[in-house]
């Protein structure tokens, strides 16, 4: 075992298992124009689940606070996104990409802002007083699931909103015989842009060290005189933000949602961060780019499969290593 | 040397008192219910109250076996309606294809018990190693896919639409259970005596049966390990006990007791669909009433079933005159919807998760059972 973990260090560890699903699906499908769309799909998928997971990653990794109500911050994102979309109106379906642009930018940047706000909210009124208290912590965090979601059905109603999408986004972009979506593009290079920041923020800045320092040994920061607690709050309101941003682009990318989403995305994203290994936004990336990959993948080879896809994903990672695939701290 | 007593003894008199009449409230409010739920039939004739007793008699169990995790060992699991769906849709697809009978009631119901102890063996073994969080994540997963798996395996299980079938005949409201001279259905207390009252003390006999069953577990040795493992994990794993070994344990028989709170559950409704037996909401009742009964207390387990289910039915009766006496402002209506229940309820969840951890009987019994 060891040597076969030395062997595989040696060609980068974890990080080509994307790559190989991605040559072993190609084998499968055998058709280049299909895999390559599945891929982008995969892809453009994978980024806007790490958005939602990786918030959710590091607030673990630093307080050891697993936030049960994380995927309302998703949900949110999305409806507030699908309402200031709907009120852009003529900007968002005129001709004029400026325009359209600024319309998807100001829908995100108020789920964003949304995300970012009720984080604070949360971490004060719900988080806060059960800290270091794990099981108080999934039961308090479950019961704000719970509320917000039956505050979204109240706020927008049970029926599924539809969403507009900006014009310049629409359609698709042919390269060769591969038609590929621009919003699926779009996606990509967004999830792409909000990574290298977290990685530049995590491992360039003074900020970034401390937070990565209070991952691997939090007494020890503390221990030097650094307020971590208030570091904590700007981590959770950060991932508060990205997991209502993911929402925003997850409502754009579906075109309909329903307030089961929250749900939904809840299960995944927790499969993402599992897969992952908690504390590490690296882990994060892996995680949601193999989930993603693997469910378009499995979804045109074995419809039937396809649900049950991320699971079994999930089940053959623990096995292999039960802490995920790149925790940030074993143990 | 008896006739002394020891300083902390004194110190804590005042509070021990408060634990004694808080604890005979406490028992004697499940004696009440228990006492009710054994007359049910004679007490509250029409079929709304049976089908609440009922389900509160099934519901008690199931509560209390996820109690065993919750509140005594301190495991999170989410897949506790996988078990309860598992036992209900094996019985419910015996008897569908089988006919009714005793022996498709077995076997369905065997194979679903025995389907609920190997998932529970693979979850166990696999995951309660790592941190609790993750477990708790793992569950919800799998729990997750159970139910993707029902609604997508229609064939079997009907999909979303469930399945209805028949019961055996010694159940049936047709059946006369005692009959009188005329050779007609015999009443008692203006009540017949048919296969409805039949069924029902089968469910009420069984869970009952269970119920003991989890108390005498909680008394023995294991109970007791299971509540070091809770309180200090590392000390017990000191001490020599395999702390993986006994969380599986405890989680394959929580699994098992769910499981047959399952068939009771399919055999008193003749239907099984993902709302009655395999739904997240299901899990969430659950959790709500394990959390507002008190956590590692079995009785706090009747208490909290009782609350909910009494609430479920008349917090609604109660917001609906609400929603009506505020519909001038606006929002507050759709706040006060009858629809909204559950807000409410989680609210008043996390409350009591702050400020009484301990829940309804804990918090009487000056037990903390929560930590």
């Amino acid at each position: 075992m060891n040597a076969l973990s030395d062997g595989l260090s040696r060609f980068g560890g974890v990080y080509p298992l994307p790559v190989i699903i991605g040559v072993v699906a190609l084998a499968l499908i055998g058709n280049p124009s299909t895999w390559v769309t599945l891929t982008v799909a995969g892809l453009a998928m994978g980024m806007m689940i790490f958005l939602m997971a990786s918030g959710l990653s590091l607030v673990f990794g630093l307080m050891d606070v697993l936030n049960f109500g994380h995927s309302a911050f998703v949900s949110f994102g999305a409806f507030i996104a699908a309402s200031v979309l709907a009120a852009m109106g003529s900007w968002l379906t005129g001709s004029s990409p400026a325009l359209n642009m600024i319309a998807l930018l100001a829908a995100i940047s108020a789920a964003t802002a949304f995300g970012a706000a009720s984080g604070w909210f949360f971490e004060r009124v719900i988080v806060r007083p059960v800290y270091k208290d794990h099981l108080r912590q999934i039961l308090i965090t479950m019961g704000a699931l719970i509320v917000a979601e039956q505050l979204l059905l109240a706020i927008w109603g049970g029926a599924p909103v539809p969403v507009a999408r900006p014009a310049v986004l629409e359609g698709s972009v042919l390269f060769g015989n591969v038609a590929i979506e621009t919003y699926r593009i779009f996606a990509f290079f967004l999830g792409l842009a909000v990574y290298v920041c977290l990685y530049l923020v995590l491992n360039r800045t003074r900020i970034g060290l401390l937070i990565r320092a209070g991952v691997e040994n939090r007494e020890m920061v503390e221990a030097l005189g650094f307020r971590i607690d208030r570091l904590f709050i700007g981590v959770f309101m950060a991932g508060s933000a990205l997991a209502a941003m993911g929402g925003g682009m997850w409502a754009g990318y579906q075109g309909l949602i329903t307030p089961a989403l929250g749900a939904e995305m809840l299960i995944i994203v927790f499969i993402v961060v599992i897969i992952g290994g908690l504390g590490s936004i690296e882990g994060s990336l892996l995680g949601a780019i193999l989930v993603g990959l693997v469910a378009n993948y499995v979804a045109f080879l074995m419809p039937k499969l396809a649900l049950a896809s991320n699971m079994i994903l999930m089940m053959a990672v623990l096995l292999w290593r039960p802490y995920g695939l790149k925790p940030a701290v074993m143990g | 040397m008896t006739s002394q007593t020891r300083p902390n003894d004194t110190v804590s008199a005042p509070a021990m008192s408060r634990a004694r009449v808080g604890r005979m409230i406490v028992y004697g409010a499940v004696g009440l219910v228990g006492l009710a739920l054994l007359f049910a039939p004679f007490l509250f004739p029409d079929v709304r109250s049976q089908e609440v007793a009922a389900r509160i008699c099934v519901f008690v169990v199931l509560v209390a076996s996820y109690d065993l995790l919750l509140g005594y060992t301190g495991i999170v699991s989410f897949a506790h309606t996988m078990f309860f769906g598992l036992g209900a849709y094996g019985t419910a697809i015996a008897l569908k294809n089988m006919g009714p009978g005793a022996d498709a009631i077995l076997l369905g119901g065997g194979a679903g018990v025995l389907a609920a102890l190997v998932l529970a063996l693979l979850i166990g073994m696999l995951s309660l190693r790592v941190k609790a969080i993750f477990f708790a994540m793992v569950t919800l997963a799998a729990a997750s896919v159970m139910m993707v798996l029902a609604s997508q395996l229609s064939q079997f299980t009907g999909g979303e639409d469930g399945m209805t079938y028949q019961v055996p005949r010694i159940f049936s409201p047709a059946y006369k259970l005692l009959t009188d001279a005329d050779g007609k259905t015999l009443r008692l207390f203006d009540v017949a005596l048919n296969g409805k009252i039949a069924l029902y003390y089968f469910v009420f006999l069984s869970s009952l049966i269970l119920f003991l069953v989890m108390a005498r577990i909680v008394a023995s040795p294991l109970g007791t390990v299971l509540e070091a493992i809770r309180e200090n994990e590392l000390r017990a794993e000191a001490i020599g006990y395999k702390v993986v070994v006994y969380r599986t344990a405890i989680f394959c028989i929580a699994a098992v007791i769910a499981a047959l709170a399952g068939i009771l559950r399919a055999m008193w409704l003749k239907y099984t669909g993902p709302e009655v037996a395999l739904s997240f909401a299901i899990m969430i009742d659950i959790l709500l009433m394990v959390v507002i009964g008190g956590m590692g207390t079995l009785v706090g387990a009747v208490i909290g079933v009782v609350i909910m289910s009494l609430a479920q039915f008349y917090l609604r009766d109660l917001m609906e005159i609400a929603a009506e006496a505020t519909s001038a402002i606006p929002l507050l209506p759709d706040l006060l919807n009858p629809e909204r229940w559950l807000l409410w309820l989680g609210v008043l969840f996390i409350l009591l998760v702050y400020f009484f951890p301990a829940g309804i009987a804990g918090t009487l019994m000056g037990k903390g059972g929560a930590k």
